[in-house]
């Protein structure tokens, strides 16, 4: 019963988004109290459905429910509960439901604590929202139903994808989703704002918090994604360019670029529709993005036309989304002009300039990621666009933002001296210049790669200090008072420091890995030591092991510093029989300035095993980076202003508190 | 048995990129070999550089790789001589063609005319400072501060 009390539950909350899309509407637009009021219960209606038919996938999960085609072809009855959880997203059937669910549950957050807006405003952008999730529940219901039944279930399931078996990846969908989904609030927003033609700083303060905590989501998912590739692929790589990659990395960039502009909107009132507009393409990309890893479009235009009813679908849903918003912003963009005045040198100036840089680097991202597409479809020609083509094209952007990141997020705004901005920033301008200089000569000569990176991540990383060091007058007033003054200071500007900060320490990490890694590659028989770099690697042998629902083979091996031993490690080669696929599992010694990392490859016929060890520094920087990035997003989001502005509001009516 | 069985089955299968036996004896074009192996596509696997995959035909081209090398070939050389048998899907780079323009040039002319946009959008507010229409700073302040909590 569960999975037809489900696909039941999916019927129902169609019909009432269909409703919800068209009543609030017309209630706005006519002034119709009632009308406009009908979207809240609707959401959170349509929230508890798709909530629980949710549930009733999980359960045929969990229950290994084998009657139900989806469960029968990712689930087995060996698996452990945690990857029996986790395959209910691990699908593509099973992640859209995920999608919409998520998409519902920030729609009935909008229904329940949304009542401070504007009542019209709230109509609509209930609507807008359940445009979207009547779109994807039409989707999820002619071309992807969970919840199909097969007439002969099996006795067992085939099983999920080894290399989905793992913390990392099982939590990364649903924190990409998160974000993804989480941009649809922005884009809402903003046909929301279109449609009643005004923007204001109340409006880019309801905007601000769900891009920012869309793009802590997008962070934290990205992360765990390149996390995961890290020690699971085999080979320590973490990032490669690949389209489903970018996918996810386009949203991000244009998240980012949302999040800084809707600042300006907010303080200044200005790059209205700018924000509007960057506000759609961010969700646009979303879009996109789940196009391209769902249709296949990518991977091969020949899987596409050979199953073309789901990525039609998305096609159509991209198109009517995105061509209607963006017909929407050229009518009423004028609108939105803004008054604001700021001079050449200001921080609105440093402002545009970052998402100048940002959105036209995420525009390189797309066109890399469709060449292969467009020129196929045009000339005819397969190309290849990798990890060389984006290291070129994109990396350039990076580093001029990192340059005027520091400067630009210390200007004053509306006009300022640069002079001036500059005074506390000379002083690390020269120390990260020496700093790249030291690794420079130490390297002795060779790619510029690391001594850039270091300048640029030192310059970064106390750029972000010195800001705040200043607003707090360190050294300048008696410490008493700084500390006072820093007890003063709003989150969202010690957010600021911890996100600028995040992003100095992955500019390190990334520079130090790429520029630094040291590989060895070699056959070792039982008991030989092996020197790689500063360590001594000893194989002491390899024995059979047995986990929950694999077989593995699993070497033991011991790493010498100057001769004491530090650590053993034990890689494995697993093999699922389920799927007869094999997966390898590196063994790594973490810590803060290096990993040493060890891949156990295999048997050679003389007897000696393929063993593949590194040496790769500063790895962990790039994951510290990850997390103080999002840290400082989820400081910000806790900035008081929002939460006043929240609260304030909100107790007449007597709602119950938002946090 | 069955385990011992499945042991035996999983040591048939291959597990590393590059494998110890594939390297050359020569440092030098050893690296080289490496290099150039980062810049070629395994053509039946995702987006993957022979040097990383572990499919059989991404070891065949490490070996052919390393073939030419060894022969004398320049890393031009080597890599044209790949490209000629399967083709420019090889490359991870796209070259650099007429054909290719709008790939290599889109980051180049979209920072030019939106720096273009972004540079005529700033001087217009900044002028507009000394123009009436719009609120002057002061007038701006009350509002901010009216608009704040």
């Amino acid at each position: 019963m569960t999975a037809e009390l489900g696909h039941y539950a999916l019927i129902v909350a169609f019909a009432i988004s269909i409703a919800q899309s068209i009543v609030p509407l017309i209630g706005a637009q006519r002034g119709w109290a009632d009308w406009m009021r009908f979207a809240t219960p609707a959401a959170i209606a349509q929230f508890a459905l798709v909530g629980f038919s949710f549930v009733m996938l999980t359960v045929a999960f969990v229950t290994s429910d084998f009657s139900v085609r989806l469960v029968a072809a990712n689930s087995h009855s060996a698996k452990p509960m945690l990857y029996k959880v986790t395959g209910v997203w691990a699908n593509h059937e099973g992640s859209m439901l995920l999608w919409i669910a998520i998409l519902t549950l920030f729609g009935a957050t909008i229904a329940v604590w949304g009542g401070n807006l504007p009542p019209s405003l709230k109509a609509r952008v209930l609507a807008v929202q359940s445009m979207i999730g009547a779109a994807f529940l039409a989707f999820i219901l002619f071309t992807s139903n969970p919840f199909l039944r097969l007439v002969q279930p099996p006795a067992d399931g085939n099983g999920l994808n080894p290399l989905l078996q793992d913390p990392g990846l099982a939590f990364h969908p649903p924190f990409l989703y998160l974000g993804y989904v989480g941009l649809s609030m922005a884009f809402s927003f903003a046909v929301a704002a279109l449609i009643e033609g005004k923007v204001d700083a109340a409006w880019a303060r309801w905007v601000r918090p769900w891009t920012l905590a869309a793009w802590v989501f997008l962070t934290i998912g990205i992360g765990l994604g390149s996390w995961w590739a890290y020690y699971e692929l085999g080979w320590g790589g973490w990032w490669f360019w690949d389209p489903v990659e970018n996918a996810s990395f386009m949203p991000w960039l244009m998240a980012t670029a949302l999040l800084h502009s809707a600042i300006v909107v907010e303080k200044r009132n200005a790059l209205k529709s700018w924000t509007v507009l960057l506000a759609i393409l961010a969700f646009s990309f979303s879009l996109i993005g789940t196009f391209i890893v769902r249709s296949g479009v990518i991977t091969s235009v020949h899987a596409f036309a050979n199953d073309p009813e789901r990525g039609v679908f998305i096609l159509a849903i991209l198109a009517v989304a995105i061509g209607g918003a963006l017909t929407l912003y050229a009518m009423r963009a004028a609108q939105l002009r803004s008054t604001a005045v700021f001079g050449l040198v200001s921080r609105e100036s440093g402002l545009v300039v970052n998402n100048l840089l940002l959105s036209v680097s995420a525009a390189v991202v797309f066109v890399g990621t469709i060449w292969p597409l467009i020129a196929e479809i045009f000339t005819g020609a397969k190309v290849s666009v990798g990890a060389p083509f984006f290291d070129i094209a994109f990396t350039p952007f990076m580093v001029v933002l990192a340059m005027i990141l520091p400067v630009a997020a210390m200007l004053p705004w509306k006009r300022s001296n640069i002079k001036r901005t500059m005074q506390p920033l000379w002083g690390i301008v020269a120390l990260s210049v020496a700093l790249g200089a030291l690794v420079w000569s130490l390297q002795t000569g060779g790619r510029m790669l690391a001594p850039v990176g270091v300048t640029l991540a030192v310059w970064v990383v106390l750029g972000a200090l010195a800001d705040v060091a200043t607003r707090v007058k360190l050294g300048k007033a008696a410490f008493g008072e700084s500390l006072r003054r820093a007890g003063n200071l709003p989150r969202a500007d010690w957010g600021k420091m911890f996100a600028h900060m995040g992003f100095g320490l992955m500019i390190f990490g990334i520079s130090a890995i790429t520029a630094w890694e040291v590989e060895d590659i070699r056959t070792a028989e039982f008991g030989e030591t092996f020197t790689l770099q500063a360590y001594d690697i000893r194989f002491d042998g390899v024995e059979g092991i047995e986990g929950p629902n694999y077989t593995a083979v699993r070497g033991e091996f011991t790493l010498f510093k100057d001769g004491k031993e530090i650590a053993t490690l034990h890689p494995e080669k697993r093999n699922y029989p389920v799927q007869s696929m094999p997966t390898t599992e590196a063994a790594i010694d973490q810590n803060i300035l290096r990993d040493v990392y060890v891949v156990l490859g295999d048997r050679q016929s003389d007897g000696s095993w393929a063993v593949r060890s590194y040496v790769k520094p500063f790895t962990s920087w790039i994951w510290i980076g990850v997390l103080v990035l999002s840290f400082g997003g989820v400081l910000s989001i806790t900035d008081r202003r929002y939460r006043v502005a929240a609260a304030v509001r909100r107790a007449p009516v007597g709602a119950v508190a938002a946090e | 048995m069955i385990r011992f069985l499945l042991l035996i089955l999983m040591l048939a299968t291959p597990s590393l990129a590059v494998e110890p036996d594939e390297i050359l004896a020569d440092p030098v074009l050893e690296e080289r070999a490496r290099d150039l192996s980062k810049g070629l596509r395994c053509l039946v696997c995702r987006n993957e550089n022979i040097d990383d995959s572990n499919a059989e035909l991404a070891r065949d081209l490490r070996l052919l790789v390393r073939e030419r090398l060894v022969a004398g070939d320049t890393d031009q050389e080597a890599e044209d001589y790949i490209v000629e048998r399967y083709g420019e899907y090889v490359l991870l780079k796209p070259v650099f063609s007429l054909s290719n323009a709008m790939l290599w040039f889109a980051g180049p002319a979209l920072l030019l005319v939106g720096g273009w946009i972004s540079a005529v959008f700033i001087r217009r507010r900044s002028k507009a400072e000394t123009s009436s229409d719009g609120l002057s700073d002061e007038e701006q302040d009350k509002l901010d501060a009216l608009l704040k909590d």
